[in-house]
C-alpha cells in the first residue's frame, strides 16, 4: 500500500469490498491444526522408530520399516507432513507474494512440490513393504 | 507487499536541531519526523529540546509545548487528551499508544516519535487512515435485525451483556492494526485486529440477528486468515485489550459452524 496508490479514483469502500469474500479458508485453518496434532504424535512415533534403527544391518533396516505397523506409521507421517507442509507454504506465499504471476506460479509449484515428495516417500515404503 | 526498504521518496534523512529555550535546566530531547506534502523534500528528523519544568508529563503535553513554544508548524491530531478519543495514536519510543496516555519519562532518551507504521502520512504525524476507517464500516458496525422492532429496548441478559466487555472499550486509535506485520503487507485485503475485533463485536451480540451474514463476509483467506497470532496487537493496544484473542473467538465461531 505504501508509496503506491493504483486506484486512487476509486473509493476506499470500493476497494475493500472488493470482490467480497472468498467464502473459504476455515477447512485450511483446521485442518493445519489437526494436522498439527497430528504430527505431534506422528513425530514422537518417528523419533522411536528411527532411535530403534540406530547401528542395525541394512536388512534389518528393510526388514523393520517393511512390518505392517511400522510402514503405517511412516505413511501416516509423510502425508501428513506433505499436507501440512503444503498449506503452510500455500499461507507464507499469500502473506508476501502480491505479484498475480509470481503468486500463481509460487502456488503451483508449492503443489506439485508437496504432492511428488509426499508420493515418492509413501513409495518408497510402499516399496520396502511389498519388496518388489 | 513486503518491502524491505523505504521508496526513494520516503527515505528519512536528519533534520533540524530547534534551540534550547533560554534558562531552562531541565531539558528532554525529542527526535520528531517531519514531512511536509508542500515542500517536496523527503522526511527528516527533527530534533526538539522540551522545558519540563513548564510542560505536562505526558508525550502529548510536549507535543503541545513544542507547538506553542518552539515551532508551531508541527503537525498532529489530538483532542480529548484522556485516552478516550484515539486521535493522537503515533509510535513513541518504538511502541504504537496514545500520546496523552503515554508519559515521557517511561521512554528512553532521546524520545523518538513518528506516525503511526506503514500507512500514508498526509503531514507530519498525521497518517491517512481512510483504509482503515473503510474497512470499520465494511464490517456494518450497528445492529441488524429481521424481528419487528420492539416497543422499547432490545433486551439483553447481564451475562450476555458482559461478552462485549474487552470489545465495546475500542476506541479506534488504529495502534494495533498499523503495529501488526500482517497488516503492514496486506491492509488491502486482511481487515486487521480493529476491524476484527469491532466484527466479533457484533457477532458476540446476543440482540444481532445477522450472526450468519456476519461470519459469511469474515469468511476469506485474506480478510480474515492473514492473522496468524503475532499478537503485537495485544501488545500495542493503550486500553489494555486483547485483539489476538477476539480473532480467535472469530476463528473458532467458524469452525464450530461446520464441524
Amino acid at each position: 500500500m505504501i508509496g503506491q496508490r493504483p486506484n486512487e479514483m476509486r473509493t476506499a469502500a470500493r476497494r475493500v469490498r472488493g470482490m467480497g469474500a472468498a467464502r473459504s479458508g476455515t477447512t485450511h485453518f483446521w485442518h493445519q491444526r489437526v494436522t498439527s496434532v497430528a504430527g505431534v504424535l506422528l513425530t514422537v512415533a518417528l523419533i522411536v522408530i528411527v532411535v530403534a534403527l540406530l547401528g542395525r544391518s541394512h536388512a534389518a533396516v528393510v526388514q523393520i520399516l517393511g512390518s505392517p505397523l511400522v510402514a503405517i506409521i511412516m505413511l501416516l507421517f509423510i502425508l501428513n507432513s506433505a499436507y501440512h507442509m503444503w498449506i503452510g507454504m500455500q499461507e507464507i506465499i499469500l502473506d508476501y507474494l502480491h505479484d498475480d504471476k509470481f503468486k500463481f506460479l509460487s502456488l503451483l509449484a508449492n503443489t506439485f512440490f508437496c504432492v511428488a515428495v509426499g508420493l515418492a516417500s509413501a513409495f518408497a515404503i510402499l516399496k520396502l513393504s511389498f519388496g518388489v | 507487499m513486503v518491502e524491505i526498504t523505504l521508496p526513494k521518496n520516503s527515505k528519512v534523512t536528519e533534520g533540524k536541531t530547534w534551540p534550547r529555550t533560554s534558562h531552562a535546566t531541565n531539558l528532554t530531547e525529542f527526535k520528531i519526523y517531519r514531512w511536509n506534502p508542500d515542500d517536496g523534500a523527503n522526511p527528516h528528523i527533527d530534533t526538539y529540546y522540551v522545558d519540563r519544568d513548564n510542560c505536562g508529563p505526558m508525550v502529548l503535553d510536549a507535543l503541545i509545548w513544542i507547538k506553542n513554544n518552539v515551532d508551531p508548524t508541527l503537525t498532529f491530531r489530538r483532542s480529548c487528551r484522556e485516552g478516550v478519543c484515539g486521535s493522537c495514536a503515533m509510535n513513541i519510543d518504538g511502541t504504537n499508544t496514545l500520546a496523552c496516555t503515554k508519559a515521557i519519562d517511561d521512554n528512553k532518551t532521546p524520545l523518538k516519535v513518528y506516525p503511526l507504521p506503514h500507512q500514508p502520512v498526509v503531514k507530519d504525524l498525521v497518517p491517512d487512515l481512510k483504509n482503515f476507517y473503510a474497512q470499520y464500516a465494511s464490517i456494518e458496525p450497528w445492529l441488524h435485525t429481521v424481528s419487528p422492532t420492539p416497543e422499547k429496548e432490545w433486551k439483553q441478559s447481564h451475562e450476555d451483556r458482559s461478552k462485549l466487555d474487552g470489545m465495546y472499550e475500542c476506541i479506534l486509535c488504529a495502534c494495533c492494526s498499523t503495529s501488526c506485520p500482517s497488516y503492514w503487507w496486506n491492509s488491502d485485503r486482511y481487515l486487521g485486529p480493529a476491524a476484527l475485533l469491532q466484527a466479533n463485536r457484533w457477532v458476540q451480540d446476543s440482540r444481532d440477528e445477522a450472526t450468519g451474514e456476519r461470519l459469511d463476509n469474515l469468511e476469506d483467506p485474506f480478510r480474515l486468515y492473514r492473522c496468524h497470532t503475532i499478537m503485537n496487537c495485544s501488545k500495542a493496544c493503550p486500553k489494555g485489550l486483547n485483539p489476538a484473542k477476539e480473532i480467535a473467538t472469530l476463528k473458532k465461531a467458524l469452525v464450530d459452524r461446520q464441524v
